[in-house]
């Protein structure tokens, strides 16, 4: 209901002063920190437009800061429960915490069949870290975003500052997290079949060696589209629905309820979802760097 | 759709998550996991131990219970020997008591007789001396037959 009053707050008696366009455009920004290009100063940017122009030295506070909070409240809580956990019948609590560990594990000793110990960790990271920044979709758009905005205005005389709760709706974020799994990719895959036999899987797949430019034609385009299909198809997939969030919050007025219920309904299928499809392309990613085609 | 130092520190934080989940609690879970695969299989294995032991001791007390058996009709065979021993002995004995018996009821019987044939003799002698006394009529010494009477009296 307060997410009900807000965005009529926000379309009804400001509608004069805010259109939709700039409601959502409010929502879409981020709460960034960087260096101003004209007086090399660092500080919080007041517009779009002047973080916009901050260019690579900026960092979105809201968004990497919600996305360490969740990493680190969900290990912290992993680990508290892990520690009074007993081998003998868990309790409610870390009954829940083992059957997601068990799920994870499952998955891993599945489509992993190499030997790592690091890949379980990395897939639970990924597993529940990116569950909870999605999750944090479901929160009603301006709860806290209303509550950033008014504490910015009155307590550091910002005016219209953008607080973004959803990580995942941040392509740093997603992208962050794929392109460091691209790293580990590029690692293991020099790991396990040396940087020798990793070039000539490139070189001389599928094809053999003498067709070696047609097989880097093929070969590098899927090896890099593995951490830009990663990253983007998580980005994409919440920033459409943080999207339609914002549109039936700004444009629907009174019947945005029901709206937001049959959207946050189907939204709920699509959160875990990506969070499981993240989890399940690393661990075959990270199968796939590991094999070794000999011959 | 611009990338920036959040990038960086997504990375960061990323790497940082990855280290600490593999340090601090994957291995929890795991240990958990096979504290209780190795309790499982602790106790299979000793619900497995209990049934052998269960059939072993059912054998035990079968074979038990037959040696008892077999000790049981020993014993009983044994009672029933000493039994009839017991009445065989008191049988012999009550004969020869009876025997005893017998033989001093005859003893008296005669001791009896003797007295009887004794107190016969002298009522005897003692009626034949006072019939020869009326038959005589005059006195007799008692002293001169005494010796005389005694005689008879023996030979009767």
């Amino acid at each position: 209901m307060a997410e009900l009053a807000e965005a009529g707050h926000a379309v009804a008696e400001h509608g004069a002063e805010q259109t939709v366009q700039e409601y959502i455009q409010h929502h879409l920004s981020f709460l960034t920190y960087g260096r101003n290009p004209i007086d090399g100063h660092w500080g919080i940017a007041h517009t779009p437009e002047e973080a916009a122009e901050m260019g690579f030295w900026a960092i979105h506070v809201d968004t990497l800061g919600w996305s360490i909070v969740l990493g680190a409240a969900f290990l912290l809580f992993f680990r508290y429960i892990g520690k009074r956990a007993t081998a003998g019948t868990p309790n409610g609590i870390q009954n829940f915490v083992e059957s997601i560990f068990e799920f994870v594990e499952a998955r891993v000793s599945e489509g992993f069949v190499h030997k790592n110990p690091y890949i379980g960790p990395l897939a639970l990271t990924i597993f529940v870290w990116v569950l909870l920044m999605n999750t944090m979709d479901i929160i009603p758009v301006d709860w806290f975003t209303g509550l950033a905005t008014l504490i910015g205005e009155y307590v550091f005389g910002l005016e219209h500052m953008s607080f973004k709760i959803v990580p995942t709706t941040d392509v740093n974020i997603t992208m962050g997290m794929s392109v460091s799994i691209f790293a580990l990719i590029l690692y293991y895959s020099v790991k396990m079949k040396g940087l020798g036999g990793f070039l000539s899987e490139l070189a001389f797949h599928p094809f053999g060696k003498w067709m070696l430019p047609f097989n880097l034609i093929i070969e590098l385009p899927t090896l890099f589209a593995k951490p830009i299909s990663l990253g983007l198809r998580l980005f994409g997939n919440l920033y459409a629905g943080e999207l339609l969030f914002l549109l039936i919050a700004s444009m629907l007025g009174l019947f945005q309820l029901p709206a937001h219920f049959l959207w946050a309904g189907f939204h709920l299928l699509v959160i875990p979802l990506q969070a499981f499809v993240f989890m399940m392309l690393t661990i075959v990613y990270l199968n796939a760097a590991h094999e070794s085609h000999d011959h | 759709m611009s990338f920036n130092l959040t990038f960086i520190g997504q990375s960061i934080a990323f790497f940082f998550f990855w280290w600490f989940c593999a340090k601090y609690v994957w291995p929890l879970f795991m240990n958990i996991m096979e504290e209780r695969r190795q309790k499982i299989a602790d106790g299979l294995e000793a619900a497995a131990r209990a049934q052998k032991d269960l059939e072993l001791a059912q054998a035990k007390s079968t074979d038990q219970l037959k040696v008892a058996k077999v000790e049981a009709a020993g014993i009983i065979d044994l009672a029933n020997k000493r039994g009839s021993q017991i009445v065989d002995e008191a049988k012999d004995q009550a004969k020869e008591e009876a025997k005893r018996i017998i033989a001093g009821a005859q003893a008296e019987i005669e001791q009896e007789v003797n007295r009887a044939k004794e107190a016969l003799r002298t009522q005897v002698s003692a009626i034949a001396i006072a019939g020869a006394e009326k038959i005589l009529e005059g006195s007799i010494d008692q002293a001169a037959n005494e010796d005389m009477l005694n005689k008879l009296a023996s030979e009767l």
